[in-house]
């Protein structure tokens, strides 16, 4: 057996008893996990009489049509453009600025716990009260909040935590000497930022705009009473559910949900790729970088 | 050369921490700060009286027989049930997928099939499980159609068990993730170690695993912790508003225009979020985990 990626087996030969629990729990947690939104998936192709409930009734697609033409819910069309673009806006905004705030936490400043603590304070105010204070806060400054501008800030207090703590972990692990190797070669500040620092954190800053952007498209909580005139999707289909609930807002959830799923899935092939074309390039330095510190090992005892 | 380092050295920081600073100013501790100065509005007869400071709120909020109480608690018993259920099946789950699983290609997969939906919507997974719950539901009814129950079971929806069930669905990969993080860092010399000594299964699990995990543990139960007890949504979905936690207290006295209350019994929601969520970093240093 090799050192690297040995189970641990506690009854001795074979697999324990507790390996089979677990994988039984893992795989029921799947199941938990991924089971409720492919039913709410397959009762939105129900019939016109159909409902939230078992059984299904019916079959066909007019709660599918019903979202882009809506004749018996709200209408999600305008809701759903508005979720995309703002949260491409957050996306951009959360990924330029974690980036900046993760080169400033890597140089060190007078006050950086006090910021650190400031977005751990970011993820865990309870929600409704950003959403209370900045709604009258808008208010007594005599504005009413929209989706683009009191949404936009709930949405950033939510993915800037996210995107600030991973920038945070990838810029800790970047070797220093990395960036002086770069100096010593006569490499400007903005020439080590573009060629050494950005193509090595570059899956790091695409995981920031997936949270960035999955993040606030799925945002309820923060921003349900700062939208103005207009609802983000999440905001309509808690609406909707409160007044007359068809099967269309399953139809609207499934959409949402598959859009999301090829959002994440897109990331990661890019990712994937990311990360094939780096091992291409890094495969020589990777091997001479294990052999070097047995040569000094060698080298050590001789010139003695 | 020596110029621009020292100069861009001394303010770079600060110009790239900057924008990050002014948002989270503007969007979090400004909000923060308005709430602080309603809690101290003085409400009535009739309307929020602004700019007239009492302590009002809070003697009514913290008085002995005031509602706050019972709310609170029902926000720690909801709290502790989710915390304690996520720790477990998040802790089994990973223990899982690092010890278990071998291929390190189908570990990666199965890890992310259980945090994919982290990036989905939780309205729609929430609202994903009212064909489940509910007395016409899909439980009901099988446990009618198989003869086990005569009469639909009513906790189904609109209680605190559609409520904790859907916290568990939600949260439990705020728990996995950290957890991997670490366990996933355990030098698995040291069970081989421990084994060669003659240890056994549970007296690793104690005495190595659960101890190295703890900052995970820690940072998952901050997620958890912070989450739950600050969450209306899944009570307003899935409880029909009948749960009485705080965070659904604030919201309620919100929805009925009564802003100081609301905001006293926000701020004491937040005051004691930020004693938990302190008193667990003095324990475990996150800044060194990350």
């Amino acid at each position: 057996m090799s050192a690297v990626g040995t189970p641990i087996k506690f009854a001795g030969e074979g697999h324990s008893r507790g390996y089979y629990i677990r994988t039984v729990i893992f795989f029921a947690f799947l199941v938990f996990l991924y089971g409720p939104i492919i039913v709410i998936g397959i009762l939105s192709f129900q019939g016109e009489q159909g409902s939230l409930m078992f059984p299904i009734r019916g079959a066909s697609l007019i709660w599918f049509q019903d979202v882009f033409n809506p004749v018996y819910a709200g209408d999600f069309r305008a809701p759903f453009v508005r979720s995309i673009v703002l949260a491409l806006i957050v996306m951009v905004i959360t990924t330029l600025v974690s980036f900046l705030a993760g080169l400033a936490f890597r140089r060190g400043f007078k006050g950086s716990s006090l910021v650190f603590y400031l977005v751990i304070v970011s993820l865990i105010a309870p929600p409704f009260l950003i959403s209370f204070g900045l709604g009258i806060g808008f208010t007594s400054i005599g504005l009413t909040s929209q989706w683009w501008s009191g949404g936009l800030g709930a949405h950033l207090t939510w993915t800037l935590p996210f995107g600030v703590l991973i920038m945070f972990a990838i810029f800790s692990r970047l070797d220093h000497s990395i960036e002086e190797a770069a100096q010593d070669q006569g490499a400007t500040r903005w020439q080590r930022l573009r060629y050494v620092i950005i193509p090595i954190v570059a899956p790091g800053i695409l995981a920031v705009a997936l949270f960035g952007f999955t993040l606030s498209y799925d945002e309820f909580s923060r921003s349900s009473l700062v939208t103005g005139t207009g609802n983000t999707l999440p905001v309509e289909m808690v609406t909707v559910r409160g007044t007359a609930a068809r099967p269309s807002l399953y139809a609207v959830g499934t959409m949402t949900t598959i859009f999301s799923l090829l959002i994440i899935t897109g990331t990661f092939l890019s990712l994937y790729i990311l990360d094939k074309r780096r091992g291409l390039l890094t495969g020589g330095r990777v091997t001479e970088s294990e052999n070097y510190p047995k040569k000094q090992g060698a080298s050590a005892p001789a010139a003695e | 050369m020596e110029t621009e380092q020292t100069v861009l050295g001394r303010f770079g920081a600060y110009l790239q921490i900057t924008p990050l600073v002014l948002i989270l100013v503007t969007f979090l501790i400004a909000p923060m700060v308005v709430i602080l100065l309603y809690s101290f509005f003085k409400f009535g007869p009739f309307a929020t009286q602004i700019g007239v400071f009492v302590i009002d709120n809070y003697v009514r909020s913290l008085s002995f027989d005031s509602s706050t109480w019972p709310a609170l608690a029902d926000t720690i018993r909801t709290t502790a049930i989710t915390w304690a259920i996520t720790l477990v099946l998040g802790f089994v789950l990973t223990y899982y997928l690092v010890f278990d699983v071998i291929q390190l290609r189908i570990k990666i997969f199965l890890f992310l099939l259980a945090v994919v939906p982290f990036w989905t919507s939780g309205v729609v997974r929430m609202i994903a499980w009212l064909p489940f719950l509910g007395k016409e539901g899909l439980i009901n009814g099988s446990l009618i159609g198989l003869g086990i129950t005569d009469e639909p079971l009513q906790f189904l929806l609109f209680s605190d068990f559609a409520v904790i069930l859907s916290y568990v669905h939600v949260l439990t990969l705020f728990m996995v993730a950290p957890l991997f993080n670490v366990m996933a860092r355990i030098d698995l010399r040291l069970i081989e170690a421990a084994k060669d000594q003659g240890a056994k299964g549970w007296q690793i699990l104690l005495y190595i695993i659960i101890p190295l995990s703890r900052p995970g543990i820690a940072i998952g139960t901050i997620f958890i912790v912070a989450l739950t007890a600050s969450d209306f949504v899944a009570v307003r979905l899935l409880s029909g508003g009948t749960s009485g936690t705080l965070a659904t207290a604030v919201f309620n006295q919100y929805a009925q225009s009564r802003y100081p209350l609301s905001a006293a019994s926000g701020i004491i929601l937040l005051i004691l979020l930020l004693l938990f969520v302190g008193g667990i970093m003095r324990l475990v240093d996150i800044r060194k985990q990350l």
